[in-house]
């Protein structure tokens, strides 16, 4: 499968997917969207993106979809359209890349916590459950990557973001989580994890935008796209130099 | 000391006792705090003031034809604005400085007990609490937009206690028409003013707040596709350089010394309030004319020989107003500071909501505690930049004539001491 769907430089263009910004837009998570477009052009894609609104279907034969963070009832808005829409599971299931943050990460599971409602279906596209916390999680975070991913040969860099959510979400055996937390909570207080990864679908707490302080997992995704496992020829001194001020700012 | 509360006695005798004391422990505490140097005083003296007589705000308030002024962005300089026209029939009592919250409040409401109006500045968190203590004549409500992720709940939430804390109330809302989320919050209001003043931010408004539907917006109107909640008819309109009053009488709104559309909106919604208090809009503007910078902002600044004019840009909405500030040739260079302290909140990633293309082909300086963050943003956005350490750096690496400065909150606070403004 990842054969059949790897994007090859000058075929078409990249499509790039951003799910219902006027839901699911709260933090920054446009920047994602821009900085997979700057370094996929760097790659030498033609990139076509395509922002889908809540009242309108999700293309299921795009490359990357983004789903980013919101409140409790733009969640709940947002997971019921998606429910209904097919595009998203189709998507996946061609092994497409996926990237979901905060409350987009935490529809993709089996269920979430909706403050209404209560307990709510969520996509089931990531094993894993999503509770109430009890403490907001807000500030830095700072996570180990697993070490299963691997960008240009070595190891993904550090994590590095800001979180800002009350939730839980716990694993199912299904995933790995994305990262072990060294600074702030990620998968919540006490959980010790960021995120999860199966196949091509990531999902994380961290915005800042999380491609901003992480350039390197935005080319794990351009590479999950494209068949493409390198690096990106973008000259990554301001985001070197972001991420270095930002690890130095929670200490050692 | 002692003479600043002989000399207030007079002032407070109107007062019950408890009251009078929580007024002059306000004082003698602000007076200390500003002999310390801390700051002007007013927030920590009205902070124990009020801490010595909850109800002070109301007393210092009661038998005043009072003004709330709440937003997200455009309240202090509203505030000043309608403080300007209101001058027209009396005299006016103002938290003119932007301090917005009730210590400060109540700060200013006692440093001048003698005015019969009151025109405040409120905080958007404590907009319904304010509106209970002091039973204004008219609340006007600018916009809702986002601001400080790591703090406000989200933007609709705001609106929600707004409507609920409004429902009912006897003051005239003069709001806009043109924000469904204030129009949301005006709702349970019984005596509305509907003032087309215009949205240039419209991301915190695709969502219906009535039902969750996704919000059409053909040309200048706007309605839900599934329910009821729409667009209300405006009766007084800002349109490009005028305003329209109700009988339909334009007045030029080009004589404003403060710039931009966002300040045309701000100075159409303010006629619409003097209005409430009988002051003819054209007498309104005209005394509205005379406002030439408030706290800095829109202020010019001869520095290291250049001119920094100080614009102040909090979020995204902020920002979007700004851009349409900037002008002169090509090669006019734009300063740009963002902090991420407090009272700016501590997360950047609004700085990705902001559309800095616009600023594509200018001298870019970039300084502030967030240099960084803003040197990505950029850099993505495909805008040349350089990064400098502090203002006086970037300012001595542009030409001499005139200095665009756009920065946030704190950023914008320290830019101005530095230079003297």
């Amino acid at each position: 499968m990842t054969v059949a769907t790897a994007r090859r430089l000058g075929e078409s263009a990249l499509r790039i997917v951003w799910i219902y910004p006027d839901l699911l837009s709260t933090y920054g998570d446009q920047g994602n969207a821009l900085i997979l477009a700057y370094r996929a052009a760097a790659r030498g894609h033609r990139v076509e993106r395509i922002d889908v609104r809540s009242d309108q279907t999700v293309p299921m034969d795009a490359d990357i979809y983004l789903i980013g963070g919101g409140e409790d009832r733009p969640q709940r808005l947002a997971a019921e359209r998606l429910r209904r829409d097919p595009g998203l599971g189709r998507a996946a299931d061609r092994g497409a890349a996926i990237l979901a943050v905060c409350a987009g990460f935490q529809l993709l599971g089996h269920t979430f916590y909706d403050e209404q409602e209560g307990v709510l279906p969520g996509l089931g596209l990531i094993d894993a459950t999503s509770h109430r916390g009890t403490v907001r999680c807000v500030g830095e975070v700072v996570a180990d990557p697993d070490p299963g991913l691997t960008v240009g040969g070595a190891s993904l860099p550090t994590l590095t973001g800001f979180e800002n959510h009350m939730g839980t979400t716990l694993l199912g055996p299904g995933v790995r989580a994305l990262g072990t937390v060294r600074v702030g909570n990620g998968n919540g207080a006490g959980a010790g994890t960021d995120g999860a990864y199966v196949g091509k679908i990531a999902g994380t707490y961290l915005h800042g935008p999380v491609l901003a302080r992480n350039p390197a997992l935005a080319d794990l995704l351009l590479g999950w796209a494209d068949g493409n496992s390198g690096r990106s020829p973008v000259d990554d001194d301001w985001h070197l130099k972001l991420r270095a001020e930002r690890l130095a700012a929670v200490g050692p | 000391m002692s003479t600043a509360v002989a000399a207030d006695s007079g002032q407070t005798g109107d007062l019950p006792a408890r009251a009078r004391v929580a007024v002059a422990a306000g004082k003698v505490t602000g007076a200390v705090s500003r002999a310390a140097g801390r700051g002007s005083g007013a927030v920590i003296g009205g902070r124990v003031a009020l801490r010595l007589d909850p109800e002070l705000l109301a007393r210092l308030t009661a038998g005043r034809e009072c003004v709330l002024v709440s937003a997200t962005n455009g309240k202090t300089t509203t505030t000043r604005l309608i403080a300007e026209a209101l001058r027209a029939v009396g005299q006016v009592a103002s938290n003119a400085l932007g301090a917005n919250m009730p210590a400060g409040i109540t700060a200013a409401m006692a440093q001048d007990r003698e005015a019969q109006y009151a025109v405040i500045e409120v905080d958007e968190k404590y907009l319904p609490g304010v509106a209970r203590q002091t039973k204004p004549k008219a609340i006007a409500l600018l916009n809702l937009s986002r601001d400080q992720l790591d703090r406000a709940a989200e933007t609709r939430m705001m609106a929600q206690r707004w409507r609920d804390g409004l429902a009912g109330t006897e003051a005239t809302v003069v709001a806009n028409a043109d924000d469904p989320l204030v129009v949301w919050a005006a709702g349970l209001a019984p005596n509305v003013v509907w003032v087309a003043a215009g949205q240039a931010w419209q991301e915190d408004a695709w969502s219906c707040p009535q039902c969750g539907g996704v919000l059409k917006r053909p040309g200048q109107d706007w309605m839900c596709a599934s329910c009821d909640f729409r667009r209300p008819t405006p009766t007084w309109l800002l349109e490009g350089e005028a305003l329209r009053d109700p009988f339909g009488v334009r007045i030029g709104l080009t004589g404003l010394k403060l710039p931009g559309r966002a300040n045309r909106a701000n100075a159409t919604t303010a006629a619409a309030v003097a209005a409430i208090f009988g002051v003819d809009p054209q007498v309104a503007v005209h005394r509205m004319e005379q406002v030439t910078a408030v706290a800095g902002r829109y202020d010019t600044v001869q520095y290291r020989g250049r001119a920094l004019r100080l614009l102040l840009a909090k979020n995204p909405a902020g920002w979007l107003e700004t851009f349409d500030l900037v002008t002169g040739g090509a090669d006019h260079p734009v300063l740009l500071s963002v902090n991420a302290l407090g009272a700016d909140g501590t997360d950047t990633s609004w700085l990705w909501d902001v559309d800095y293309t616009r600023l594509a082909g200018r001298p870019v300086l970039v300084i502030g505690q967030r240099r960084l963050d803003l040197a990505v943003r950029l850099q993505v956005a495909g805008v040349e930049f350089s990064v400098y350490d502090d203002v006086d750096a970037a300012v001595d690496a542009a030409p001499e004539g005139l200095i665009d400065v756009i920065a946030n909150y704190t950023a914008f606070q320290q830019v101005r001491q530095r230079v003297g403004a």
